[in-house]
């Protein structure tokens, strides 16, 4: 999940016209396809697959190249995440202050796996190895906002906070 | 008068906005003029949100301030330097901070990352201006002459590598910035770009003029949302400016920087893998050769350092190898942004001259673990590192004296456990991460990795526990010699230092500790 420009992604249908013109404005750069991925995901939310081959033709290059692009990096989704993205970091320095334990925790009350979504379609928990927030371990990232010192109480806390707001 | 709250990812992950917030807030309520200056980091992140005051004696300090604690700092006069429980006297009297040497991060968190003035005035530029009276050859002359070496990991003279690019026949050349800062307990280009990122669009100028190439590409990983945007700030101010264009800083040379964000994939930090991304194909690594520096983005000679290497330059250029290669020791000259992390009592970024003892990073100037309890290990050099034991402790931070000991610095990171951490289980993760991230294109990484969990689950497990530790001390075997990069010929490092110290935690027979220790040394 990526937030290029610091917003949660937009979440709208696909459209053609509308796609062809994000791929247009990188076409320009050296090497855009990566770029361009990141643009169609912020405005729909995720790579859709109507959009792949409309990539191979503009790029000339091969669907399957495009598909093989799409599905080799974690970030792209093939389908919408849910309101709020809750990222939790797995990796050494986080686990080093407890973070397996509390994600464990908070996968398991929110009835999840990693990449989960909850049933109302509010929170979708990831996995994130290293936001480079090691120093105040454990670390999160909630729709591209970061978190430190996110210990199990905290994480409750964030929790309800983005449940009640889904409810609103 | 005066206020500076940190803009950095990781103060504000800690609440440095709520602060800021509270403190402008405040200050209208009580009719006081302030100046909030958002300043990066100074790398002490304990102390975040960590709120400073300008004084006449210097800058005072308080931390870590939470909203609620807005009030009563107003209250005690902070504003004057007053003092207050949070209070933490002169920042740059804390010892963490004192006891550094401060090259590359010499203006990371004094000012506003983005007011080209204050770069200046701190000292900022007199590198890049030296480069371009000295020329290309003289630039790469001296940057070899000071023995800096890649910061990523690997260690490779950054000279040898701009002269081999700058001799390299092309039309085209490039330099590729890796800001693609995956390992676990590293954060200082992350801190840079946020706190100091001109510096960077300097190096990498310098770096241009020297090889001379004229594009170049910062890789930043997505997962650092903060650092894309500073840096994309600080190029559109710099291209203003003129640092960057077709006449860099008014001079006859040419050179222009683009970023690029990744897309969640570990192994673009790879140098070849990371060509290949910028491309827009699937992150997978090229086998060499051909180098990089002869046939690398696109086909054409590409330099590819790390951002600390970059940011290194500066002050080889602006004081002179010389002065740069009179810090550290043997082979390893220069200064290293070291970074405590993970269960610390004071984690950070601590930038000092090679030589310092693992020990001595670890208690005096990390000050043990933040929960205190007992150190019981420390992984150096990100997931692919070897985990050390205290009785290792003695180690001086050098490539060398790291890779004598089957370990490696790295990216500079330390990640310190206490007492409770189970390496055979750590062990495992690192398996898991290598398969989690391989690339897919050498099966000794693609298929290994996965081996290497199923055979670490039935240690865990309790089944044919020596038979399992031999399987994997030879699956290691195999990562290390036949993978095609250094995920899968590192990932052996921690799991074989591991076994290797904590045997107990593989439930096999422990060994007195004074043997341990003994075979290491």
């Amino acid at each position: 999940m990526s937030f290029t420009n610091g917003s949660a992604p937009r979440r709208v249908a696909f459209d053609e016209a509308l796609a062809r013109k994000i791929i247009d404005a990188e076409l320009g750069r050296e090497g855009p396809l990566l770029p361009i991925l990141h643009a169609l995901q912020q405005e729909f939310g995720c790579v859709p697959s109507e959009a792949e081959p409309l990539i191979a033709t503009m790029l000339n290059v091969t669907r399957a190249e495009v598909h093989g692009v799409v599905s080799f990096y974690h970030d792209f989704r093939r389908a919408p995440a849910g309101r709020h993205v809750l990222q939790l970091c797995r990796a050494e320095a986080c686990q080093s202050m407890g973070a397996e334990g509390s994600s464990r925790r908070l996968l398991e009350k929110l009835g999840l796996d990693w990449g989960g979504t909850t049933s109302d379609g509010n929170i979708t928990v990831e996995p994130v190895y290293c936001l480079g927030l090691c120093a105040t371990a454990p670390s999160a990232m909630v729709d591209g906002e970061p978190r430190g010192r996110m210990n199990a109480a905290q994480l409750d806390a964030l929790v309800a906070e983005l449940a009640a707001e889904g409810k609103r | 008068m005066k206020v500076f709250v940190s803009l950095d990812a990781g103060a504000i992950a800690v609440g440095a906005e709520r602060a800021a917030k509270a403190i402008a807030a405040e200050a209208q309520k009580r009719n006081l003029e302030i100046e909030l200056v958002r300043n990066g980091a100074r790398g002490m992140f304990w102390l975040e949100p960590l709120v400073e005051v300008a004084t006449p004696a210097g800058r005072i300090g308080y931390g870590p301030v939470a909203s609620k604690d807005v009030a009563s700092l107003f209250d005690a006069g902070f504003l004057e330097g007053r003092p207050h429980p949070l209070c933490v006297g002169l920042v740059e009297d804390i010892p963490f901070f004192k006891r550094q040497t401060r090259l590359v991060f010499a203006r990371c968190g004094l000012a506003d990352p983005f007011s080209l003035d204050d770069y200046r005035s701190l000292g900022g530029l007199r590198g890049l201006e030296r480069a371009i009276a000295l020329g290309p050859e003289e630039i790469v002359a001296e940057v070899k002459r000071s023995g800096l070496r890649g910061r990523g990991g690997a260690g490779f003279p950054t000279g040898i590598k701009w002269e081999t690019a700058a001799r390299a026949a092309g039309t085209k050349k490039y330099i590729v910035c890796n800001a693609d800062e995956g390992d676990s307990g590293t954060f200082a280009d992350r801190v840079l770009m946020e706190g100091d990122p001109f510096t960077l669009i300097e190096g990498m100028a310098i770096a241009g003029i020297g090889v001379g190439a004229t594009q170049g590409y910062i890789y930043i990983r997505s997962e650092y949302p903060h650092a894309m945007r500073s840096m994309t700030k600080a190029i559109e101010i710099a291209r203003g400016a003129g640092l960057l264009g077709p006449q860099v800083a008014g001079s006859k040379y040419s050179f222009d920087i683009e970023v690029r964000v990744g897309a969640g994939a570990y192994i673009c930090g790879e140098e070849t893998s990371m060509l290949e991304s910028i491309e827009g194909k699937r992150g997978q690594v090229r086998a060499k050769p051909p180098l990089p520096v002869l046939s690398g983005l696109f086909g054409k000679p590409t330099v590819i350092n790390n951002l600390l290497s970059l940011a290194s330059v500066l002050f080889i250029l602006s004081e002179g190898a010389q002065a740069y290669a009179d810090f550290g020791w043997g082979k390893s000259r220069g200064t290293m942004p070291i970074q405590l992390a993970g269960n610390v009592k004071q984690g950070g970024i601590f930038e000092c001259a090679f030589g310092i003892t693992l020990g001595e990073l670890v208690y005096e100037v990390g000050g043990g673990t933040s929960n205190g309890r007992p150190v019981r290990a420390v992984q150096a050099g990100g997931p692919l590192g070897a985990y050390f034991p205290p009785a290792l402790f003695d180690t001086p931070y050098d490539y060398e004296a790291f890779a004598a000991r089957e370990g490696l610095i790295g990216h500079g990171g330390i990640v310190v456990f206490d007492d409770t951490v189970d390496l055979a289980r750590m062990a495992r993760f690192a398996m898991e991460f290598c398969a989690h991230e391989s690339c897919g294109k050498c099966t000794p990484c693609r298929i290994g990795s996965t081996r290497g969990v199923e055979t670490i689950d039935r240690i865990l497990a309790g089944r044919d526990i020596e038979k399992n530790v031999a399987l994997v001390r030879d699956l290691c075997e195999t990562l290390k010699f036949g993978s095609l990069c250094a995920l899968g010929g590192l990932v052996p490092y921690p799991v074989l230092s591991a076994l290797k110290y904590f045997p107990g935690d593989f439930g096999m027979a422990v060994r007195p500790a004074a043997a341990a220790v003994r075979e290491v040394t």
